[in-house]
């Protein structure tokens, strides 16, 4: 169906259902339990775990296929980010043509920078993609504070043009982004019996854009011309001596991947509208480097799961404080509730930095092939009935060399 | 069901219609009949505090989730009720918030405008909080409080010294209580002047970010009225560590005044460095050189060790006042964690009283409700003497100190010591200077 | 002519940071081949060896004093160090002075156990693995030591002055001839960079004219052989490991009273060391330390107010901008080997 073969879309309705169910998925708790605490179904965070599903997606597109890893993508993010907030103050509060603006500033950036930096491979590459991104970030957080807000960021304010719509809205204040009348932090809720579901309309165009980025990836993945780039990574040398310039192709990979962070950045200004400098600093770009493989890079479904555990650990567990901790062993005796708490403390609240620093290396050390491995793992555990061929040939979870 | 006019107002009808509990949008989350965001239904009140716990501001955000927690268990009437005791309103009694108990989230900003907001949405779309406050940043104070001002959400600023705060980014729905750029140059101009005399070269080093702006602007109009001449104004990268290639230069350029216009780990290196460089004992154009500090934080102070002697700066409290309220906050902090508290510690808690103080005054947790409450309100007892909440552009107005590092410091919180009080009336100026727009408050839903 | 004189010293002084934090990181990086993200926090807890130090140095008792009062009007504490009563206050004031060179000492076992403790444990199994896998592990270590950091000496910097006869500065200038105070130096920055002037000289020493670094720069070159023809070399990258450790560490140690350390000064360094590494060139180590200088002297010149002034922002972005210009003129950096880490 739609052009993939079953396995692929079997992976492709999976992803669909997740996202649509993210919000029953995300909150496994009832609101007024303990465990309330881990339910991650609100829609910022929900947000963020599709844009940056997004980002890791096109991301892998260059890393997992071609093996050229760029240290500089945050770049085209922040980029796509500054251009969206930029349409959403000139032009209209509309997220439509703030998102399609981004994806073309970024793919314009990442043509200039790949042509570049693709003339190096392996390690130099890397430094170059780097180097660029560090004077984005430098540049847009000092120098071009009038076009970029500095360090502060870039906001939307109630003395913009607006040409389409106006500076404000009925009650003088700042329109909040939206499509035709709907506002992307608008919501609609459900509860059912101490459990509370959101669904929010930004979540549902991220998600959606998202599905599209992902059918797009597996489609890359399957055609001829995801086949060049995996040759490309396996032996680039070969490639040349058969008298083929492989470059058109890693620089097509490039400006894809740019274009995917680009989109991704415009759905973060158009989910809240503010662009800060921090989005293109080198942090920013390994921490899709990590999500990446974290996930199993060169899967399709990896990056996603690395963006969201990531994400994950940064909001819900850098909330969880002492406070918190006390509530959660309230039952146990006085002297073991302590115990407890200051077992727990330096692992959560400010030490979640500590956590996710643990995880990542358990993850590298036990899952070579990152979380899908362990996705593997867990099925073969408990699908040992099925034939073992099965599982050898499952393209979706077999990392693609 | 139709998808065409599907606006926040229009889901409220059509999940009325659909009915089966579904459909209202969660800023009506908890009444839908309130008429504002979050607005609490238990018998508790959530509050949201948003500090930096990683990065190198994280000991700086420790000491203000400290205060933050003093403030709690004194509003719930707990502890010995620290500067509830010589606050001028008496509104407040101990029971907490308009009879709700305050409870509260934190969460990490890593002093980054993006996570900042993103761990305040997540206080606001999950944790119900019907206020932010914290942050030690201006970026981060600028970014949070917009956010407020589209949720609905009243923001009390904690440490954030940009004029920009309060100037051209002002909401409707932002307050802050601590001091500005312009404020410490207005304070800090007179007693230079006193100390250096009218005749000095000024060299600025200037953090290149929007605070370094308008902090070396309002030192150098001051001063420049004072009579100084501004020899150079550098902007020296906010990642910078090592500041020797920027004050290498400074002996030779002429001047015999050089102005760190740097924050927390900038100013310990910078300063370190300038010390080194042997700036603190040389002499140019037959004077002492002079190095000063415009914003001082006592925390930070610490990190550059012996280098702040003798060095000015500006400080919007410090723990050695003697006013009732200072005496009564540093007993009730340094009894519960032992040591004293620092400037930040100090305006998240008066911020947490103001509002809980400005919510009993009102009635009410509608954030219209009480920035009408906070809009021109004049207090005093909380240990910057008589002090106004300008409704122009929601920013307060009490006395500045001037500090100086001191000497020979009694024990290892005694740092700085206070040179001037500086009234409130010589650091007032017009709310229209800075520009930018309060808008209207917004409520929310 | 002053002016010049006085940033190409205040660049070689920045590019000995440099020079030795690359040094470190490319015996790692480019020849034993691992990304090692950790080699920031190598660089740090080498910084808070000299912290450590100084607290053991200045372990105290309590003393009560009645006769002085605390902030809160209570007797104040008086704390008395445990070697004042050993050696007397002038000694022991002496020895706490002087904790900063003392640490260097202190450092080298710290790090040389740290270094062979973490390829033993860890970097070992990851030699056959992909660099992405490298990458996170070793990102993922240098969080964990870095938020460990955090935890026991908090975010703020501490200071860690310099013995009292390094404070403050003297007027180098007049050694080479020029006015007096038109060149004015702090002694502790030249101490560092003689200190670096002997540490790569020792190192380059160690591994050119020892049988150990004889088969140390064989096995770089040849693993396979080197091991065909019966010798141990897991063993000599263990070591190398160590040593490599041990040098990031000791310009940690030295540059605490340069700028007070912190905990998360490893990463402010982490991007530019992998910069200058790999503008020196993969696998060559006088290519990491020239491009040291090199940087360090370019940042230090693009950061005059004069240039500045002519090209806003330009000391922001030098660093990266003469890493792209080198890349694309020399594809292997200044004095790269073929064929390491170019796929």
């Amino acid at each position: 169906m739609f052009g993939l073969n079953a396995k692929d879309t079997r992976l492709f309705f999976i992803v669909i259902a997740l996202v649509a169910f993210a919000p029953f998925l995300m909150n496994p708790f009832p609101t007024d339990s303990a465990m309330a605490q881990f339910n991650a179904g609100y829609p910022d965070l929900m947000q963020r775990f599709v844009i940056f599903g997004i980002f890791a997606i096109g991301f892998n597109i260059l890393f997992g296929l071609t093996g050229y890893l760029s240290f500089g993508h945050a770049a085209f993010l922040g980029a796509g980010s500054y251009a969206a907030v930029w349409m959403l103050k000139l032009l209209t509060i509309n997220v439509i043509p703030a998102i399609m603006i981004s994806v073309i500033v970024a793919g314009v950036f990442a043509l200039l920078i790949g042509f570049i930096s693709l003339r190096r491979s392996g390690i130099y590459f890397s430094i170059l993609t780097l180097a660029f991104a560090q004077m984005a970030f430098a540049l847009a957080a000092s120098v071009l504070t009038p076009i970029t807000g500095g360090e502060t960021g870039l906001q939307t304010a109630l003395s913009d043009p607006r040409i389409l719509d106006g500076a404000r809205d009925a009650g003088g204040n700042i329109p909040a982004p939206g499509l035709w009348g709907m506002e992307m932090r608008d919501s609609a809720e459900w509860v059912v019996s101490g459990w509370q579901f959101t669904f929010n309309v930004g979540y549902y165009l991220a998600g959606l854009c998202m599905i599209l980025a992902f059918y797009l990836s597996i489609r890359i993945f399957r055609s001829p011309f995801g086949m060049m780039l995996r040759a490309v990574k396996s032996n680039q040398q070969r490639m040349n001596y058969t008298g083929l310039n492989t470059r058109p192709y890693t620089l097509a990979a490039f400006v894809i991947s740019g274009m995917y962070a680009g989109l991704a950045g415009g759905l973060m200004a158009a989910m809240d509208p503010l662009a800060g400098a921090e989005r293109m600093q080198w942090t920013a770009s390994g921490e899709v480097v990590l999500m990446t493989i974290l996930g199993g890079a060169g899967t399709l479904i990896g990056p996603v799961l690395g963006a969201g555990f990531i994400k994950y650990f940064e909001n819900i567990f850098s909330k969880i404080n002492d406070n918190v901790l006390h509530q959660w062993f309230a039952f146990m005796p006085d002297g073991i509730e302590d115990f407890l708490v200051t077992i727990v403390h330096p692992f959560v609240g400010k030490g979640w930095h500590l956590t996710l620093g643990l995880m990542f290396m358990a993850v590298v050390i036990f899952l070579p092939g990152g979380l899908v491995e362990g996705g593997q793992r867990i099925a073969r555990l408990f699908g040992r009935k099925k034939k073992a061929a099965d599982k050898e040939t499952d393209a979706s979870k077999t990392p693609a060399e | 069901m139709s998808f065409s006019n599907l606006t926040r107002r229009g889901l409220i009808q059509t999940g009325a219609v659909a009915g089966a509990g579904l459909a209202l949008p969660t800023y009506l989350r908890a009444d839908g009949h309130s008429g504002y965001t979050n607005a609490p239904t238990g018998d508790t009140v959530t509050l949201g505090f948003n500090v930096p716990q990683s990065g190198p501001y994280a000991d700086e955000g420790a000491d203000e989730l400290r205060a933050y927690e003093l403030a709690v268990e004194h509003l719930n009437g707990g502890g010995d009720g620290g500067m509830m005791g010589t606050f001028s309103s008496k509104a407040l009694s101990g029971s907490g918030i308009l009879g709700k108990k305050v409870a509260y989230v934190t969460g990490d900003t890593q002093t980054k405008p993006d996570a900042a907001r993103a761990s305040a949405k997540s206080m606001i779309e999950k944790d119900g909080a019907v206020m932010i406050t914290g942050g030690s940043s201006s970026g981060v104070a600028v970014a949070v409080q917009s956010l407020c001002q589209e949720a609905g959400i009243i923001f009390m600023a904690g440490l954030t010294h940009s004029n920009d705060t309060t100037g051209k980014d002002k909401k409707a729905n932002g307050f802050r209580h601590f001091f500005n750029s312009y404020m410490s140059g207005a304070a800090l101009a007179p007693i230079l002047g006193e100390n250096y005399g009218k005749d000095r070269k000024a060299y600025h080093l200037t953090a290149d970010y929007n605070w370094g702006y308008t902090t070396e602007e309002a030192v150098r109009t001051s001063t420049e009225a004072l009579g100084w001449e501004t020899v150079a104004a550098v902007k020296t990268p906010l990642a910078q560590t090592d500041f020797k290639d920027y004050v290498a230069p400074v002996l030779q350029s002429g001047a015999d005044i050089l102005v760190l216009n740097h924050y927390g780990g900038n100013m310990v290196n910078s300063l370190t460095s300038a010390v080194q460089f042997g700036l603190r004992e040389a002499q140019a154009n037959g004077k002492n050189f002079e190095i000063i500090v415009p914003l001082y934080s006592r925390l930070m102070a610490k990190g550059a060790g012996e280098n702040v002697k003798g060095i000015f700066g500006s400080t919007n409290w410090h723990w050695s006042l003697t006013d009732e309220g200072s005496k009564a906050f540093v007993k009730s902090f340094g009894t519960k964690y032992g040591f004293p508290p620092s400037q930040a510690a100090h305006t998240c808690y008066v911020q947490t009283l103001l509002y809980a103080d400005a919510a009993e005054r009102a009635g009410s947790f509608n954030p219209c409700a009480i920035a009408e409450a906070l809009e021109g309100f004049e207090f005093d007892g909380l240990g910057n003497g008589k002090t106004l909440y300008r409704a122009e552009d929601h920013q307060c107005f009490k006395d500045v100190l001037v500090v100086k590092g001191k000497e020979n410091p009694d024990n290892e919180f005694d740092l700085l010591e206070i040179v001037e009080v500086t009234p409130a009336a010589q650091v007032t100026y017009d709310a229209s200077i800075f520009g930018g727009e309060l808008g209207t408050c917004n409520p929310g839903a | 002519m002053e002016a010049i004189v006085l940033q190409i010293l205040s660049g070689l002084d920045g590019g000995s940071a440099y020079a030795l934090i690359a040094l470190g990181l490319t015996l790692i990086f480019g020849t034993l081949g691992v990304v090692n993200f950790a080699h920031g926090a190598l660089f740090m807890i080498g910084a808070f060896c000299t912290v450590t130090l100084q607290r053991l140095l200045s372990y105290s008792h309590t003393v009560i004093d009645e006769s002085q009062k605390d902030f809160l009007g209570n007797p104040l504490k008086v704390q008395v160090p445990y070697i004042q009563d050993w050696f007397g206050e002038a000694a022991a004031n002496t020895i706490i002075d002087w904790s900063v060179p003392l640490a260097i000492l202190f450092a080298i076992p710290v790090m040389l156990i740290i270094g062979i403790v973490m390829e033993r444990g860890l970097i070992k199994h990851f030699y056959k693995r992909p660099h992405a896998d490298q990458i996170l592990v070793t990102f993922g270590l240098a969080i964990v030591l870095q938020e460990i950091i955090k935890a026991y000496y908090g975010a703020n910097p501490i200071p860690a002055p310099a013995p009292d006869v390094f404070k403050g500065s003297f007027d180098f200038g007049v050694l080479l001839g020029f006015d007096a105070n038109r060149i004015i130096y702090p002694y502790w920055r030249l101490v560092y960079f003689a200190f670096a002037a002997l540490l790569i000289t020792g190192v380059f020493v160690f591994l050119q004219f020892t049988t150990f670094g004889m088969v140390v720069r064989a096995g770089m070159a040849d693993r396979e052989t080197v091991g065909l023809l019966g010798i141990d070399i897991d063993k000599r990258f263990t070591i190398m490991f160590g040593l490599a450790a041990c040098v990031a560490g000791l310009a940690g140690v030295m540059y605490t009273p340069i700028n007070s350390p912190n905990y998360h000064m490893g990463m402010d360094f982490l991007v530019i060391s992998f910069v200058v590494v790999v503008v020196g060139g993969m696998g060559s180590l006088p290519g990491a330390v020239l491009a040291g200088f090199v940087l360090g002297i370019l940042q230090s010149f693009a950061s005059m107010r004069e240039v500045i002034e002519f090209l806003p922002g330009i000391n922001q972005i030098v660093i990266y901008l003469a890493a792209i210009v080198i890349l694309l003129t020399r594809p292997r950096g200044l004095m790269g080997r073929r064929g390491v880490m170019e796929e």
